[in-house]
């Protein structure tokens, strides 16, 4: 397979405990590097449990995870890491965490981006971990994990408690880093309106598995939303997602394999559409439209 | 140099949004030949979007002839568009034109519709 992957799941599985359920399984897909890919689910759908193998935190069941070419363990100096609970030691001041950041990333700590992340919330550097909020733990949090220049970050739901200008502030500090150094992104939300524009990758996860994956335009390039009068048949050819009757009026999200027949009005989904028709119907079957490049 | 404002409720697509805005930039003179474009990280750090929808529509713009990509420089604009500058005398008339429709009593939306089909009986069947 080709080496350009920033990360790659094979047939990956996670059960927790020998008795419990499966948190992931069957996760097979492919992430170019530089694209920013959005992680998106319901609660429980298994995202920080992707995000914790890809991390190398906690070891797959069955199958296997690549990052950046190698093995999570190794590839760890070049992963930035933020987990949902913001780990960091609550007694050292926001100053003493970034010293920390600079002197485990001898090589490539970039002090200035680190600094910008915390100063643009205001923040006093002598202030102690255990004094800061929820939002102000998120920007120190994305400061060591930013600073550290990583070739692929990892942000598990890192705008859930940060205000609506600290996370527009914060999605462009990201954005800009991915198009000066091509780091790639991967963050999970779900909030899919939040992630919307900031991202041209989706991997959607529900149930544990891999719903869709790919390049977003290509994903809902193959989708269309069909309105027609319910008893016109023709959409059989078609793998239907989701389909409603009201009335004498259907109205359905489907994966055309060839040009529909002329009495259906269609249109382009949103992503949103997408998203929800899918988690809305778990049975409809899987998509992965991977990239060549 | 111009800003770019994304409109997330548009409808238009957010690379289209950012042809459209250097188009109407150039239109009005506000971009003339040699001035350089932001860079896709400027962009993306003040608008949050996608790096590679920046890139998209500084593409197509070259694509148009409209800008060109000099290698690690930056994109520049090769040539304005349309010949009503900002102060030109077709713009005066236009703007007094507005000014009677208000006193008229139009309301903006009237004003649209007006100008709108004006535009659409003179300019039948050509490229928008």
């Amino acid at each position: 397979m080709s080496s350009d992957a920033a990360l790659r799941a094979d047939a990956l599985g996670k059960r927790f405990g020998r008795r419990g359920g499966w948190a992931l399984r069957d996760c097979s897909f492919r992430l170019p590097a530089g694209r920013v890919c959005a992680v998106v689910g319901p609660n429980g759908a298994g995202k920080s449990t992707l995000l914790a193998l890809a991390a190398g935190l906690t070891a797959p069941t069955e199958g296997s995870v690549t990052v950046l070419g190698t093995t999570p363990a190794a590839a760890r100096p070049r992963v930035g890491f933020v987990a949902q609970d913001k780990p960091l030691y609550p007694q050292l001041t926001i100053a003493e965490t970034l010293r920390m950041g600079a002197d485990l990333n001898p090589e490539h700590w970039d002090a200035a981006v680190a600094e910008q992340v915390v100063t643009g919330g205001g923040l006093d550097p002598k202030a102690r971990i255990r004094s800061l909020s929820g939002g102000q733990r998120t920007r120190v949090a994305l400061a060591l994990a930013v600073g550290k220049r990583p070739e692929l970050l990892l942000l598990d739901e890192p705008m859930a408690d940060l205000d609506p200008l600290a996370r527009h502030e914060l999605m462009g500090t990201l954005m800009a880093q991915a198009a000066q150094y091509g780091t790639t992104i991967v963050m999970s939300s779900h909030v899919v309106a939040e992630l919307e524009d900031s991202c041209d990758h989706l991997l959607l996860v529900g149930g544990g598995r891999i719903r869709l994956s790919g390049e977003i335009d290509e994903l809902l390039a193959a989708h269309l939303r069909v309105t027609g009068a319910a008893d016109a048949g023709g959409l059989d050819a078609a793998t239907v997602v989701e389909s409603r009757v009201t009335g004498r009026q259907l109205t359905a999200l489907v994966r055309p394999a060839g040009p529909l027949p002329g009495d259906w009005r269609t249109s382009a989904p949103s992503l949103e559409e997408l998203i929800l028709a899918h988690l809305r119907n778990p049975g409809a079957p899987a998509l992965h439209e991977e990239s060549a490049a | 140099m111009v800003e770019y404002r994304i409109d997330r409720h548009s409808g238009v697509a957010t690379y289209v949004q950012i042809v459209q805005q250097t188009k109407q930039a150039l239109r009005l003179g506000l971009l003339e030949p040699g001035d350089r474009l932001p860079t896709a990280r400027e962009v993306v750090e003040a608008t949050a979007i996608n790096p590679n929808t920046v890139l998209k529509a500084y593409r197509e713009l070259e694509r148009e002839g409209l800008v060109e990509a000099r290698r690690g420089l930056g994109t520049f604009v090769r040539r304005s568009l349309g010949t009503a500058p900002a102060d030109s005398p077709l713009r005066t008339e236009l703007e007094a034109w507005a000014e009677r429709a208000r006193t008229a009593g139009l309301e903006r939306d009237d004003v649209a519709a007006l100008f709108t089909a004006v535009l659409d009986k003179h300019f039948q069947g050509d490229p928008s």
